[in-house]
């Protein structure tokens, strides 16, 4: 996913709610939990049983007496463990990029707020192989005291279940009552949905299928070659003075134009020069959308490591929720779910389609599970899921709270 | 117009005296070009008469089930497996409010994701006059039903016979009570012509209930011009 921000028109910006905003869970900071170890190490889908495993998450609100108004909620491909509130000091934990913002679901997450803050209490950790703290390519190898890079084990959304099952586990809760996420977060609670039936309530979809489509498949192929092939990528062993910054920032261009729409990118930037009237007849930065690509690409190369994107794209590539729980039947995957469902597609989508998104739907429904599923009409593309707000918002917390009542 | 149905007509006011002020009341509207207009949400008579015919305990899916109120009474008073079809947002959105699970979708489209017989009942209420393909819909919902409960406006009653006779125009009555050109009602039909089509579609008819001047009873044969509204259950194996 984008930063909501720049994937924002222009003056459509949502202003931050500041620390001190009623509406604002204020200052967090990250916790770190050690979830396996020698004597206790997770089984991954590629065989291996994996340890140390240290997770970062964050936690918001208070968790009820009876335990049972805690929502997890799963991030997408470059997100974190910091999805609501402020750092006192980014640069001091290595997230210089937090100076002027707050968590990247913000507007979802707080009092008041669609995962209100003051009802639930929300948990949010980074996923294995990430570089946001949990245990990944960039952590040292304890056996040979350097970094992992590409020895780190291939890692899966259903590992990522597994071990998020561990620190809810750890964190003394037996049933969510939610899990939510979107793009490989609505991924992820699908896979919650199957994994875990009956540790959960509810499960909230948004722009996720229960697979990546081949053309999916396709703009995550080129991604992983545009880092492979850069001259500093040194098959994963480079250092961080020399990070195959070129390689990713391409990845991210391409992930970029995934995110919007046809309709969004003629909205933002149509065929607009930058900053000229006539055409350079050069090959440096002419356009406005080739402008806003090198702008995304070089932000990102700064805070994401080009090994961590080569595992959470194939993480994302390789979920296939009928294979892991139906033999190639969705159907019958499905009929293993016991919870509720929300299920969210936006129209402008072309990563996860509104027919893709409409699968799981069916399936669910052919196992006559009760499914809210909700079509939105949205110019926003893939990202809409962190910009339509407003319809979101309502939609998740009316949902919340008919599965709080029962 | 078949000579037949000018009779029907005349019988009805020759046989309804109470009719005939009404009838002479809707020419006086016709004639001052007034439109008649609905007074906020008017009783849903079919929504009583629903809940009366699904027993305790079973499954309920409702198509073009608005904002899910007939569900959510479903739910709280027979305890009913419950799940809606929709296809605007903001009335997806009030079923959620109301905790109504609602599929957001075009009845037009099938319902590809329910498998045969899976549920107790499908009610089609209000809905079938506005679906592009009501063939396609009321196939559907038999293959997904055990019993289907489907309403609709009748087209054949005499209000709107009358205007339409006596005005030349597409009638405005307080069950019909759009404009040609602004109505949701695309696919009008009469108490004899779903009757008709049943039996063209291999349809058993299990019930039927007419909506006539405030209330509701059996339907008999003169309500193709009596009743406003029909309620039929129908079946098919």
């Amino acid at each position: 996913m984008s930063d909501p921000l720049n994937a924002l028109v222009g003056k459509s910006v949502r202003k931050h709610d500041p620390p001190d905003s009623p509406r604002s869970v204020g200052y967090v900071e990250p916790h770190r939990v050690r979830l396996a170890d020698e004597n206790n190490p997770l089984p991954l889908d590629c065989g291996s049983l994996f340890f140390p495993v240290d997770v970062e998450y964050e936690v918001f609100g208070e968790l009820s007496p009876k335990r049972d108004n805690a929502i997890l909620i799963l991030h997408a491909l470059s997100g974190d463990a910091h999805v609501a509130g402020w750092y006192r000091d980014p640069e001091a934990l290595g997230r210089p990029w937090y100076k002027d913002r707050p968590g990247w679901w913000d507007s979802m997450v707080g009092p008041g707020k669609a995962f209100d803050t003051t009802k639930y209490f929300i948990i949010c950790s980074n996923v294995l192989g990430s570089c946001y703290g949990t245990t990944g390519p960039t952590s040292i190898n304890p056996a040979t005291g350097k970094p992992y890079g590409l020895t780190f084990p291939v890692v899966t959304v259903g590992d990522w279940v597994r071990l998020q099952e561990r620190l809810i586990t750890h964190l003394g809760i037996e049933k969510l009552l939610a899990v939510a996420g979107g793009s490989i977060g609505g991924q992820q609670a699908i896979e919650w949905g199957l994994a875990f039936p009956d540790r959960l309530k509810a499960s909230i979809v948004l722009a996720a299928s229960p697979s990546l489509s081949a053309q999916g498949l396709a703009f995550n192929a080129v991604a992983r070659h545009a880092i492979r092939t850069d001259p500093n990528f040194q098959d994963g062993l480079y250092d961080n003075s020399h990070a195959p910054e070129k390689g990713l920032g391409v990845a991210r261009m391409i992930g970029h134009i995934t995110y919007l729409s046809e309709i969004s990118m003629e909205r933002k930037f149509g065929r607009r020069l930058r900053n000229r009237k006539e055409p350079g007849f050069h090959f440096d930065v002419d356009f406005e959308v080739e402008s806003y690509l090198i702008h995304q690409a070089r932000s990102f190369s700064e805070r994401f490591d080009a090994n961590s994107y080569l595992y959470m794209t194939k993480a994302m590539d390789y979920y296939d929720a009928s294979l892991n729980w139906g033999d190639g039947d969705l159907t019958k995957a499905a009929s293993r779910a016991r919870c509720a469902w929300l299920v969210v597609s936006f129209t402008s989508d072309w990563l996860y389609t509104p027919a893709q998104c409409k699968e799981w739907v069916n399936a669910l429904c052919a196992n006559r599970l009760p499914v809210t599923y909700v079509n939105i009409e949205s110019s926003y593309g893939h990202d809409a899921f962190l910009l339509e707000v407003d319809t979101i918002s309502r939609l998740i917390s009316d949902f919340l709270e008919g599965v709080a009542a029962k | 117009m078949s000579v037949s149905e000018y009779r029907d007509i005349l019988q009805a006011f020759l046989e309804n005296r109470p009719v005939i002020g009404e009838a002479l009341a809707a020419l006086a509207m016709l004639e001052a070009r007034g439109i008649p207009q609905e007074e906020g949400p008017r009783e849903r008579w079919d929504h009583a008469l629903i809940l009366n015919l699904i027993p305790e305990g079973a499954s309920v899916l409702d198509l073009g089930c608005g904002d899910g109120s007939l569900l959510a009474s479903l739910r709280d008073t027979k305890k009913s497996f419950i799940q809606g079809v929709e296809r605007d947002l903001e009335r997806v959105l009030q079923c959620v409010s109301r905790g109504v699970p609602v599929i957001q979708a075009d009845l037009d489209e099938g319902l590809r994701g329910f498998t045969d017989k899976s549920f107790d009942f499908v009610v089609l209420e209000e809905t079938l006059q506005t679906v592009y393909k009501p063939g396609v819909v009321v196939k559907d919902m038999t293959r997904v039903g055990r019993k289907c409960i489907v309403s609709f406006p009748n087209f054949g009653h005499w209000r709107v016979r009358l205007q339409l006779y006596a005005d030349g125009r597409m009638p405005v009555t307080p069950i019909l009570p759009y404009t040609w050109h602004s109505t949701p009602n695309i696919r009008l039909l009469t108490i004899r012509d779903f009757k008709e089509w049943c039996g063209e579609l291999g349809v058993t008819i299990e019930a039927a209930y007419a909506y006539a001047d405030g209330e509701c009873r059996p339907l008999v044969d003169i309500d193709n011009l009596l009743a406003e509204e029909a309620l039929f259950v129908i079946s098919k194996d």
